[in-house]
């Protein structure tokens, strides 16, 4: 395959083509993005393209190990991260720092016009191909390489994994100075204090909602934050149930029962009033 | 069509990831963008690989994904703590950088 | 041999080491080791100074490099040592009075909590000195100088909870610290003129080097020796530094310190012969301070301070017959030599007289001693026998030598330095007495009064009792040195002798013979010794100090030596302080604000590029990168 010196079959040009613009696609898609797991997503589907391009240019190991590697398990870990952090939180792609936009668009167009410029400088008329360093095997090829004239740097970044590991560790691990409190110790000392012996209240599930961050409401009428999950709490994600919003339901109730009662035109009339 | 056309579009590529890595506030995004331009240059050295007719370029580029992954670990690791602390992932709010 | 030169220097350098670092084990047998090391130290010089006695006179000088200190392209300094005659002759001394002061100090220091330390800067103190004087180089007679300095430092304020000591202490540093400043300047200059601090190559070159340096170096060599030996002007630490424990101060000026300058001036003997102006100053400055030391002797009621003015004035002797040139260097020495065994045992006799007294220092309350310490009234007596130049007695040997090579500098100005000698011997002669006189002879002083029976330690009046044997051994030693040296010395002139190879010898030509001059020194010496007796012999001496003539007043205040400090130098300093920080706040600070003021102005707006977004970084990152692009396309397209 692609034995020729100065141009590729027409398959893959048509599947250059092609697929070039859907890794564009999914690269803008990545930075434009307002949730990060879309743009996590985008970005699996760039990765997959230019796991394609590797094995058009006859890169085989390496396309499979960046479908292997990359879209499945490192773009995972950024999903994972990305569930950690919270799912839901859209970003505002509102600039906030003055000037930062426009400097980096102008910088963004530079450094792509001279990069593409510097390449189209370049004369690189005709390409060798991989027809004969691959002969022996692709994978086969590549091991001679690492082993052999590669073999201290293959060592080294052996090291490199082994130190972000522990860092990873290190930097994630939280030193537990106390044991964990067990269920009997935690009740126990529920009922000791006698700050809140039953079970928390549920959140408030009305009618129109089936979700858990609705705050419950007190016999007076106000919405008790107890009853929300404290994560939800700490967040910020609890619903508004507010005294407006209370009234805002009742009086949409009182126009509901009006207009069961008076019937479609008076309820148009008073709308209008 | 000549293989140069991948260099190109890795340039593109690469381009669009760095602005992305300007433009966005978001510490995880910004991390995906700098594995867009990773992988942007990953892509240039196989098509490098590809025209010279070796495969050193391929093995460069199997060390930058070795050496990814160490860093998507690392950061992770460093955006969860930021957040732990701080309840938030912008990289705008750890601005305590300057005078 | 010339191994055992280091030996010499290491033994009392370790002892400091051990004593020093050593801890509390050491309290107990510290005072011990130091005096062991010293006499070790003692015990090498005895077998250097056998052998070179084994040798003849030209080649008895032992040279030896230990290592190389400063190699610097092609210049290296050394670390060497040379001993030859010259600095034999300190090195005897220096461990023989040394060891002994250590002897004595064991039984001097019995109850100081702090006795293993004194020990330790005592055994500083005779290494540094003796690396002063076995040094082949000036270089590294620096550094002994620098450490005489420094353990003369920690010594006059080993007592450093009194503040009279800590200040005397602080004193004595900076005044030397000015003839440091005069040494250093002096090797400056040997190096810029000889491109080498070894005393071979600077002294056998010094007649050739032009007459202007050597001026200059001279007169700068003349200032460090005016320092470490305390001579006018800059004399004031001194008596200050009477604060220190006695056996330092016998250490101080007898065996070290205050004979580095004459060693300095001796060694650089070249230097002055060649350099008539230096050689005038030198022998000027010896001359008024031996009257100065004498004067202010004369009405000193503290012991130790009256034996400091006589210190100050015999070095004034030596300092006078070094700078008279070979005429003078051995008298010179030889006065150092004697000096050395009857200042130390005076000074230990007073020691021990103080140490009987509850460490009284007025004289005015002793009396009548002789009958409580015959041991150190006997020593003592001897003692002031050799340095009033008593005919047999050391003093009378050294002293009258030195006074007819100064009347054979001819002319008017061996007169003037002849008859300045001759009247300081008769001064000698009367301050002496005096001291004698108060301190052993007349009826007791000691009853309590009201006023001192709080401030005696505890108990109202003294019982004087005769030292223990530690400290009464020395003495007898001592005393045998006061009596003998001086006679041994002159016999068939064993010392020229020994020292003409090294200090070379000019037999001067006294325009009196020297029976005259001897018959002169005779009859002031028996004029002051009457004086004396007549004014404190022959009526009671009062307790209480009488207000005195002008000329006593002043003496008592050391001829305002500290006034005349204050008012030029302290005064003088404030006053060019205040008008240098005048045009500092006004002209330097207002350039200095100016361009602050200015660069913070342009850092102010510089700033803002530093907003803390690491976005914005990354912005100029990527700027950058790109014009590194284009730089590199420019560079191809070119």
């Amino acid at each position: 395959m692609n034995t020729a010196a100065t141009a590729t079959s027409t398959g893959e040009a048509v599947q250059f083509w092609i697929l070039g613009i859907v890794a564009v696609a999914g690269a803008l898609a990545t930075v434009l993005m307002k949730k990060s797991v879309h743009s996590a997503l985008s970005l699996a589907g760039t990765m997959i393209v230019l796991a394609v391009f590797y094995l058009a240019n006859g890169a085989y190991f390496l396309g499979i190990v960046q479908v292997v590697v990359y879209t499945g398990a490192i773009m995972m870990l950024f999903l994972f991260v990305v569930m950690l952090v919270g799912v839901t939180a859209a970003d505002s792609l509102k600039e906030t720092i003055r000037g930062q936009r426009w400097l980096a668009a102008l910088c963004a167009l530079g450094f792509g016009i001279l990069l593409i410029a510097g390449i189209g400088n370049a004369s690189l008329k005709e390409f060798a191909g991989l027809g004969r360093a691959n002969s022996g095997g692709n994978v086969e090829g590549l091991a001679a390489l690492i082993f052999t004239k590669y073999v201290f740097a293959f060592e080294i970044t052996g090291a490199l994994l082994i130190t972000a590991a522990v860092g990873a560790m290190v930097l994630t691990h939280r030193e537990r100075t106390e044991h964990a409190a067990t269920q009997r110790e935690l009740s126990e000392r529920r009922v000791r204090t006698g700050r809140q012996v039953p079970p928390l209240p549920a959140p408030g599930v009305y009618a129109r909602h089936n979700a858990v961050d609705v705050p419950g409401l007190l016999p007076d009428g106000t919405p008790s934050e107890l009853t929300v999950n404290p994560t939800l709490r700490a967040r910020g994600q609890i619903r508004d149930v507010s005294g407006a919003a209370l009234q805002e339901l009742a009086a949409l109730e009182q126009r509901a029962q009006e207009w069961r009662e008076h019937g479609r035109s008076e309820d148009a009339k008073g709308v209008g009033k | 069509m000549n293989p140069v056309n991948y260099l190109y579009l890795a340039a593109l590529l690469f381009t669009i990831g760095a602005t992305g890595v300007l433009i966005r506030r978001n510490a995880i995004v910004v991390f995906m963008c700098v594995e867009l331009m990773l992988n942007a240059c990953n892509l240039a050295f196989v098509t490098f690989s590809r025209l010279h007719g070796n495969l050193d370029g391929q093995i460069i580029a199997f060390f930058t994904m070795v050496v990814a992954a160490a860093e998507v670990v690392i950061g992770l690791a460093i955006i969860v703590t930021i957040f732990r602390s701080r309840h938030s992932a912008s990289v705008d709010d750890a601005n305590l950088l300057k005078l | 041999m010339e191994n055992l030169i280091g030996l010499l220097v290491a033994a009392p350098l370790l002892g400091a080491a051990v004593l020093l670092c050593g801890g509390r084990r050491l309290d107990r047998s510290g005072p011990w080791v130091g005096t062991l090391l010293a006499a070790v130290s003692f015990g090498l010089g005895v077998v250097l100074f056998a052998d070179m006695l084994g040798r003849s006179g030209e080649d008895r000088t032992l040279t030896t490099t230990v290592f190389s200190w400063v190699p610097v392209g092609g210049f290296r300094a050394d670390v060497g040592f040379q001993l030859d005659q010259l600095s034999m002759t300190f090195v005897l001394l220096i461990t023989g009075v040394g060891t002994l002061i250590h002897l004595y100090s064991v039984g001097y220091m019995e109850h100081d909590e702090r006795r293993r330390r004194f020990f330790g800067y005592l055994n500083l103190f005779l290494a540094a000195m003796l690396l002063l004087v076995v040094a082949d180089n000036y270089l590294l007679l620096y550094v002994g100088w620098e450490g005489v300095g420094l353990a003369s430092y920690l010594l006059i304020g080993f007592w450093q909870h009194k503040p009279s000591a800590a200040t005397a202490a602080k004193k004595a540093f900076l005044v030397n610290r000015v003839g440091d400043m005069g040494l250093s300047v002096a090797i400056m200059l040997m190096f810029t003129t000889f491109g080498t601090f070894a005393f071979g190559p600077v002294l056998d070159g010094a007649e050739a080097a032009g007459e202007g340096k050597l001026t200059a170096i001279g007169l700068m060599l003349l200032l460090a020796a005016c320092g470490k030996s305390a001579q006018v002007p800059l004399q004031s630490w001194l008596g200050d530094a009477m604060e220190g424990p006695t056996p330092v101060s016998a250490l101080i000026h007898a065996a070290t310190m205050v004979t580095a300058g004459v060693y300095l001036i001796t060694r650089s003997g070249a230097v002055f012969d060649a350099a008539p102006t230096a050689q005038a100053a030198v022998v000027t400055v010896g001359a008024v301070t031996l009257l100065f030391g004498a004067i202010v002797g004369c009405a000193k009621d503290d012991i130790k301070k009256a034996l400091a003015g006589s210190t100050m004035s015999q070095i004034g002797y030596m300092i006078l017959a070094a700078g008279l040139g070979p005429v003078g260097y051995v008298f010179a020495i030889m006065h150092l030599v004697t000096h050395g065994f009857f200042k130390a045992g005076l000074f230990l006799g007073a020691g021990s007289v103080m140490h009987g007294m509850n460490d009284e220092v007025d004289m005015r309350r002793y009396g009548g001693l002789r009958k409580y310490m015959p041991v150190t009234f006997v020593t003592f007596g001897l003692g002031y026998l050799a340095i009033i130049g008593f005919p047999g007695l050391s003093g009378f040997f050294s002293k009258d030598k030195i006074i007819e090579a100064a009347f054979a500098k001819g002319g008017t100005e061996g007169w003037i330095l002849g008859g300045a000698a001759l009247l300081g011997a008769g001064i000698t002669a009367f301050y002496m007495t005096r001291v004698m006189i108060m301190t052993f002879f007349g009826e007791p002083r000691w009853q309590p009064t009201a006023s001192d029976s709080g401030s005696a330690a505890g108990s109202g009046a003294p019982h004087p009792h005769e030292s223990p044997k530690t400290m009464t051994v020395p003495m007898v030693i001592l005393a045998f040195g006061s009596v003998f040296a001086g006679g041994l010395f002159s016999i068939n002139d064993t010392f020229l002798k020994w020292l003409e190879p090294v200090t070379g010898h000019a037999h001067g030509n006294p325009p009196v013979s020297a029976l005259t001059v001897t018959a002169a020194t005779m009859v002031v010496l028996v004029l002051g010794v009457a004086l004396a007796w007549a004014r404190y012999g022959r009526r009671p001496v009062p307790v209480t100090a009488p207000r005195g003539s002008g000329l006593t007043r002043a003496a008592r205040r050391d001829l305002f030596q500290d006034d005349f400090n204050h008012v030029v130098l302290v005064r003088g300093g404030e006053h060019l302080t205040r008008s240098l920080v005048y045009v500092d706040h006004t002209l330097v600070d207002g350039v200095v604000n100016g361009t602050a003021a200015s660069v913070g102005g342009l850092s102010g707006r510089m700033r803002r590029l530093q907003n803390g977004y690491a976005r914005s970084y990354a912005v100029s990152m990527f700027g950058g990168a790109a014009l590194l692009i284009a730089a590199t396309l420019l560079m191809r397209a070119v």
